[in-house]
C-alpha cells in the first residue's frame, strides 16, 4: 500500500509524520502553554535536542563515534558570543556559529579520517581535542585574551551576550517566544533535513559504510570523504545548537567543553536508541528533565538517585527506548510490522 | 645540576603516578574491553579506604595503602561485576553507559556517608635533599612500588597458569569454555584484579592528592587517553604511553604551567594516534601484551 511512493504500512513513515505534527504543534502552541520560565527551559531543551540529533546522525547513521560532539556545540556558542560582541548585529554571527564549527569539524575530520583512525581511537582523539579546548578556554581569563572587542573571560565565561535580533536591525532583539519559535523551526528543519538526507544516495552510502567499511570501499565509494562529509554536517548542526543554547541564558562558559557534557551527549543517544533520529532527542530531553526533577528533591543527593536510575535503565532497556518500543509495537501491533526495511540495526555495527 | 636531578625525579614521578593510575584500567579496558567510566571512582574508593583506615581506625598507613585498599576495592569489584557488569560483556559501548551510572552511584554513596568535604592523609616518611631542594621520600618509594607492580603484572600474566587462562579467555571466550574453563569465573577474577589494582592506585595516591567524593573525575580522561594510546598490547602500551605522556606533561609543567602540561599531553596523544592509528602497540612492540 503506497501513496506517492511512501509505504503506508511502514511504521517509520507514520512515526515521521507523527513526530512532524507534534513538532509543528509545539512550535505554535509552545508560548501559549508554557509560562516564561518554562519557555526558557524548553528553548534550551530544543537546542540540546538539535545537538542530540547531530550525534544521532553521525553515530547512528555514519557509524562515527565522536566523543567530542560538545566541542562543536561549544565552538558554536563561543563563535556566536564573540562575533555578536564585535558586530552587534546577529545575522552574521548566527551564520558564523554554523560555519566555524562546521569548518573545524572538516579540519578535524580530515585529520582523523584520512589518517584512517576509527573505533575507540577516533573517540579518544575527539575527546582529547575537546579537553584541549576546555583547558585553553579556562586559561583565557587574562586581559590579553581578546578577540576584537570581546574578552574571552576564562572560566568565568562570557555573560550578557546579546540575543539574536531580526535580520538587519541590531536593536530589534527577539523576544523569548520568538527565540523559541526560531529554535523549534531549526529543530524541525534539521530533523526533516536529516530524514531526507538519509533517504538520499548519500545517506544510503553512509549506512553502507557504517555496516561494513571495507565492503563499501571495495565497491568504489570513497569512505574517507564520505565520513568527512557526514562529520562536517554533524559539526555544523552542533554549532547551530550551541548558538541557540547561548540565547537561552545569554551565557557561555568553558564547561561546554568539559568531559561530563561530552559524555552526556553519548548517553542521550544510547538511552534514546542508536540508529534512530527521534531516539537521541527523546533521550536528551528525558535525561535533562530527569536531572532537573532530581535536583528539585531534598531526600538525598542527586548523584545517588541519578546513578541508580541509569543503572536500572541499562539493565532493563539495554537496546534504548525507541528500539525497545519498536520491538514491543511490532509484537503487539502486527499491522505495523515493517517489511524488513527498518534501519535499527545500527547498534551492533556501530560498536 | 641540582635542577636537572630534581627534574629527572619529577619526570619519573609523573610517569609513575600516571602508570599507577592506568594499571587497573589496562586490565579492565585493555584486556576485558569494558569501558570502565567508574575507574576514577574505584580510585576514589581506594583513597577513602586508606583515609578511613589510617585516620579513624589508626591502622599503619602502609598496611592501609598496600593491603587493605586493594582488598576492599577488589571485593567491591567482585560485587559490582557479579550483580551488574557481567550482563554487558561483549557490548563495549553499553558498558560505557552502565559504568557511567555506576560512577554516579558510587559518588552518591560516598557523599552520603562522608559528606562533600576534602579528606586527606599526610605522606609517610620525611624528605631528603637534592642540593638546595627538598624531595619527599614518599615520591621515590612510589616510583619503586610502581616498577615492582608492573613487573608483578607481567609475571602474573606471562608466567602463571592464571595469567595464561585469563589471556586465553579474553582472546577467545568460546574456545576457552570448550576447553573446560569457566569463563564467567575468569571474567570475575580478572575484573576483581583490575579493581584491586585501581584501589591500590587510589590508596597510594591518596597522600599526594585531595580525597573528595568527586576526585575520580580528574583521572578518567587522562587514564583512558593513556590506555587507548597504548593500543592493543594493554600493559606494555600503557607503560610506554605513560612514559611519553608523563615526560611531556612534567617537562611542560616545569617550564611553563601545569595547564600547559595537561594540554601538551593531549596534543601528543592526538599526534601519536594520527601517526599510529592503532595505538603504540599496534605498530611497535606488536607481540607484547
Amino acid at each position: 500500500m503506497t501513496v506517492l511512493g511512501v509505504n503506508l504500512r511502514n511504521w517509520e513513515t507514520w512515526g515521521t509524520i507523527l513526530v512532524g505534527i507534534a513538532m509543528v504543534v509545539l512550535l505554535f502552541a509552545g508560548p501559549h502553554i508554557f509560562d516564561l520560565f518554562l519557555l526558557f527551559k524548553v528553548t534550551l531543551f530544543v537546542a540540546m535536542a538539535i545537538l542530540a540529533l547531530s550525534m544521532g546522525f553521525i553515530w547512528g547513521y555514519g557509524g562515527i563515534l565522536c566523543f567530542g560532539q560538545s566541542a562543536f556545540y561549544g565552538l558554536g556558542a563561543y563563535t556566536y558570543a564573540i562575533a555578536v560582541g564585535n558586530i552587534g548585529e546577529s545575522t552574521a554571527p548566527f551564520l558564523l556559529a554554523i560555519v566555524v564549527p562546521g569548518a573545524f569539524a572538516a579540519l578535524l575530520g580530515y585529520f582523523v579520517f584520512y589518517g584512517r583512525l576509527s573505533d575507540v581511537y577516533l573517540a579518544v582523539v575527539t575527546l582529547a581535542v575537546t579537553l584541549i579546548l576546555y583547558n585553553f578556554m579556562r586559561s583565557t581569563a587574562g586581559e590579553e585574551y581578546v578577540i576584537g572587542a570581546q574578552r574571552l573571560m576564562g572560566f568565568n565565561g562570557i555573560s550578557s551576550i546579546q540575543p539574536i535580533n531580526w535580520p538587519g536591525d541590531g536593536s530589534a532583539w527577539l523576544l523569548p517566544d520568538e527565540i523559541f519559535h526560531l529554535a523549534m523551526f531549526c529543530l524541525i528543519a534539521c530533523y526533516f533535513g536529516l530524514k531526507l538526507l538519509n533517504r538520499s544516495h548519500f545517506g544510503r552510502v553512509a549506512v553502507a559504510i557504517r555496516e561494513n567499511e571495507l565492503r563499501a570501499e571495495l565497491l568504489g565509494y570513497d569512505v574517507r570523504l564520505h565520513k568527512l562529509q557526514t562529520f562536517t554536517i554533524g559539526g555544523a548542526m552542533a554549532g547551530l545548537a550551541g548558538c541557540l543554547g547561548v540565547n537561552f541564558n545569554s551565557f557561555v562558559n568553558p564547561d561546554v567543553f568539559a568531559l561530563n557534557f561530552a559524555a552526556e551527549i553519548i548517553m542521550w543517544t544510547l538511552i534514546g536508541g542508536l540508529g534512530t533520529l527521534v531516539g537521541p532527542m527523546i533521550g536528551c530531553i528525558g535525561l535533562l528533565m530527569l536531572k532537573f526533577e532530581i535536583g528539585q528533591q531534598q531526600i538525598t543527593n542527586t548523584y545517588l538517585i541519578f546513578g541508580g536510575i541509569i543503572m536500572l535503565f541499562v539493565l532493563l532497556v539495554p537496546a534504548g527506548l525507541l528500539p525497545t518500543a519498536r520491538q514491543l509495537g511490532e509484537r503487539y501491533l502486527p499491522m505495523l510490522r515493517a517489511d524488513g526495511a527498518g534501519d535499527g540495526r545500527g547498534r551492533e555495527a556501530a560498536q | 645540576m641540582d635542577t636537572a636531578a630534581l627534574l629527572i625525579i619529577e619526570v619519573l614521578n609523573g610517569i609513575a603516578s600516571l602508570a599507577l593510575a592506568c594499571a587497573g584500567l589496562a586490565i579492565i579496558f585493555g584486556m576485558m574491553r569494558v569501558i570502565n567510566f567508574a575507574h576514577g571512582e574505584f580510585m576514589m574508593l581506594g583513597a577513602y579506604t586508606t583515609v578511613v583506615c589510617t585516620k579513624t581506625l589508626g591502622i599503619n598507613i602502609w598496611i592501609s595503602m598496600l593491603i587493605i585498599s586493594p582488598i576492599v576495592v577488589g571485593i567491591i569489584g567482585i560485587i559490582v561485576e557479579r550483580t551488574f557488569i557481567r550482563f554487558f560483556y561483549g557490548r563495549m559501548i553499553d558498558t560505557l553507559i552502565a559504568t557511567w551510572g555506576l560512577s554516579l552511584l558510587l559518588i552518591g554513596i560516598v557523599t552520603a556517608i562522608f559528606g562533600n568535604i576534602i579528606e586527606g592523609v599526610s605522606a609517610p616518611m620525611g624528605s631528603f635533599e637534592v642540593g638546595i631542594y627538598n624531595v619527599a621520600q614518599y615520591r621515590m618509594v612510589l616510583i619503586g612500588i610502581v616498577i615492582l607492580l608492573f613487573i608483578g603484572i607481567f609475571l602474573v600474566l606471562t608466567r602463571t597458569k592464571l595469567g595464561l587462562i585469563a589471556r586465553g579467555t579474553m582472546q577467545n571466550p568460546a574456545q576457552a569454555s570448550v576447553l573446560g574453563i569457566s569463563t564467567q569465573r575468569v571474567y570475575m577474577v580478572t575484573f576483581a584484579l583490575g579493581a584491586a589494582l585501581t584501589g591500590l592506585a587510589g590508596g597510594l595516591l591518596a597522600p599526594i592528592s585531595q580525597v573528595i567524593p568527586t576526585a575520580g573525575a580528574a583521572y578518567v580522561a587522562q587514564t583512558f587517553i593513556t590506555v587507548i594510546t597504548g593500543g592493543t598490547g594493554a600493559v606494555t602500551g600503557t607503560l610506554v604511553a605513560s612514559g611519553v605522556f608523563g615526560t611531556v606533561r612534567q617537562l611542560l609543567s616545569y617550564e611553563f604551567t601545569p595547564v600547559l602540561g595537561g594540554v601538551g599531553l593531549l596534543i601528543v596523544a592526538v599526534v601519536l594516534l594520527r601517526l599510529l592509528p592503532q595505538g603504540i602497540t599496534g605498530k611497535i612492540f606488536r607481540r607484547s601484551l
